[in-house]
């Protein structure tokens, strides 16, 4: 075990470099305009562009370059916005951070719960009337644009029915847990609904799929010959392995929520995370603050990628010594 | 089959926009039309009405008129007809969806081919550089590429893709998603590889180019044709997503991401504006999912057997 956690560090140490080497590449080396102009932004001034060019050391060697920015975005911690002249990146991003934990953890329960409910049902009732119409609802919930179906429900909840049906609901923004528990969890969940819709799909229809293929195994039949009910057996026996797919797939999807993928819905609603400051930036085109929520994002699910392996490799021996 | 006919439907739909707009409502969907008028019910009507309620400052787009020859959806805010900007919307988020996947497709044939069937050192350096890719999260390499590209085009060598081109929405989304079709396409010529057959035309002394069209590609074409249409879906809700960002399709081009965009600021007035598109998405992606699942069940027959819609 402690080798195998030594192991998949190692790796994920290597990929985050990798990682760090591409954004570095993306943004710096990339053939078209002058590095310098683009991080500056629209309305800089020669003086500014002379300034980053020294920052960043661009007239210098590529790994120079590289290595001074990694400085200035994990050990000095001082990239600053040339748009926002003075803003701090890093700060910036760490205090966006619980914002999109929050978001990104509650809609994990939801579509957790609803995927894996819808998935264990379909299987259950493979064949019938409800199966189709849960899958037809997977499939619908994955094509739908998030930042799309964020919209529509903010249409419906803070438009004409804001004064019936939904006077209820909060305007947009963000309240945090620790100031206000009950307002933390109203703000948030119409944002948890919108965001777990499309992985609630993505989950029923994996699990479904899963659970029918382990209803086909021998362990199965062998269960049946036992005389065990339908019941205990989808539920002990195929549903115990179908969720090793689903925990490994859960790890990758929240890691890159976390990471960023999460933006969409942050936008819509107004909640003010780093998919947020990502868009802000965006819209200013304010490239320091884009390469530090893309570095950081990108670590994280790294991160979040070698602590699920690990958890893995906890749970199935097997994982552990291939 | 059902998802198959939408889909096409939905194409040729797009595809006569430029019928509709100069044919049929007579309108030009790129260009902002201020002061236009349009007449109905026998009343001429101004296309961006004066707010009456409040202080009166600003103006609204018509609303739809439902009818099919002039401003069917109403009107966005600079004046355009919303319908014919959503059929010509359509012809950019399909062309960029469809082309993306294809290229997608290809690159990931020859480079999961390559990796699977010759193994060693291309099999290591092109399995880490998918692992890298696939580590980092789709949108924030789509978004890093787009700001970087969006600004100054690319240029590689003798080629130049302008700013404003549709290729590097295709090229982009093309690249970041090869991984999530090159690796699965790996695993499977690795197990190709160990079968008889192939081992069979090793030992008659075949070429390695006549091994992989003639043993592997047939063997492994069912795994990509089902990729396909779930490429095209997916790759044009990145593109809708990216759109909506404004680093996607470049205006003045429209794309169903970029007019959901428009219609943010008008979401409470005129809703239509944003929902519309919204909803060609959808349509379109659900066609093209079942599409792929009713690809997947004819090529695996026990998959039908299990009972999948």
């Amino acid at each position: 075990m402690g080798l195998f956690i030594i192991r998949r560090l190692t790796s994920a140490v290597l990929v985050m470099f990798a990682i760090s080497v591409l954004v570095f590449l993306i943004f710096f080396a990339t053939p078209g305009v002058d590095p310098a102009a683009r991080i500056a932004g629209r309305s800089a001034t020669p003086q500014i562009v002379a300034q980053i060019r020294h920052e960043f050391g661009l007239d210098r060697a590529l790994p120079i370059r590289y290595g001074l920015m990694m400085d200035h975005l994990f050990i000095k911690q001082d990239l600053s916005s040339y748009v926002n002249i003075g803003d701090r990146v890093v700060p910036q991003i760490i205090s966006a951070a619980p914002v999109t934990l929050s978001l990104v953890l509650g809609a994990a329960v939801i579509w957790l719960l609803v995927g894996v409910a819808g998935g264990v049902v379909a299987a259950a009732n493979r064949g019938k009337f409800i199966d189709p119409l849960i899958m037809f609802f997977g499939i619908a919930a994955i094509s739908v644009p998030a930042y799309w179906l964020g919209e529509v429900v903010n249409l419906i909840t803070q438009s004409k029915l804001h004064s019936s049906i939904f006077s209820w609901v909060p305007s947009s923004g963000f309240v945090s847990l620790s100031a206000n528990p009950g307002q933390w969890a109203l703000h948030l969940l119409f944002p948890w609904l919108t965001l777990a819709a499309l992985y609630a799909g993505i989950y029923a229809r994996v699990l479904r799929a899963e659970l029918v293929n382990a209803l086909n195994e021998d362990y199965v039949r062998t269960a049946r010959a036992k005389g065990l009910s339908e019941r205990r057996i989808l539920l002990r026996h195929a549903l115990r392995c179908s969720l090793i797919s689903i925990v490994s797939l859960f790890g990758l999807d929240f890691g890159a929520l976390i990471g960023g993928a999460a933006l969409l819905t942050e936008v819509v609603f107004g909640l003010p995370g780093v998919g947020q400051l990502t868009y802000t930036s965006l819209q200013n085109l304010d490239l320091p603050v884009i390469m530090g929520c893309v570095m950081y994002g990108a670590f994280f699910v790294v991160l979040a990628n070698a602590v699920v392996d690990v958890l893995y490799a906890f749970l199935d021996p097997r994982v552990r010594l291939a | 089959m059902a998802g198959l006919a939408v889909f096409l439907l939905v194409v040729t739909i797009c595809l006569l926009a430029p019928v509709y707009a100069h044919d049929i409502a007579h309108v030009n969907p790129f260009a902002s039309n201020l002061q236009g008028t349009i007449v109905l019910h026998g009343k001429v009507v101004q296309l961006l009405q004066q707010n009456t309620q409040g202080l009166g400052l600003g103006v609204t787009p018509i609303g739809p008129t439902w009818n099919i020859s002039h401003y069917f959806l109403g009107a966005d805010n600079q004046g355009r007809d919303v319908f014919a900007r959503l059929l010509y919307g359509g012809r950019s988020s399909l062309l960029i969806g469809a082309a993306s996947a294809l290229i997608c497709c290809l690159a990931a044939t020859i480079l999961g081919l390559a990796a699977g069937y010759f193994g060693g050192p291309i099999d290591w350096v092109l399995s880490r550089i998918f692992d890298i890719i696939w580590a980092f999260p789709i949108y924030l390499l789509a978004i890093s590429l787009s700001v970087v590209l969006l600004t100054s085009g690319l240029q590689i060598g003798f080629i130049h893709i302008g700013p404003g081109s549709l290729m590097l929405p295709i090229l982009i989304i093309a690249a970041v998603f090869v991984p999530y079709v090159a690796r699965p396409l790996r695993g499977i010529v690795l197990s190709l590889r160990e079968r008889e057959f192939i081992q069979a035309a090793i030992g008659s002394g075949a070429s390695d180019y006549r091994i992989l069209m003639k043993e592997i590609l047939p063997n492994a074409a069912p795994t990509i044709i089902v990729f396909l249409p779930l490429m095209v879906a997916f790759n044009m809700l990145t593109e809708s997503a990216l759109s909506f960002l404004s680093i996607g399709v470049q205006p003045p081009a429209a794309s169903w991401g970029t007019i959901i965009n428009d219609g943010l600021g008008l979401l409470y007035t005129r809703p239509v504006v944003a929902i519309a598109p919204g909803l060609m998405i959808v349509v379109t992606a659900v066609a093209l999912n079942i599409l792929g699942d009713g690809a997947r069940d004819a090529f695996d027959p026990k998959a039908k057997l299990r009972g999948s819609i």
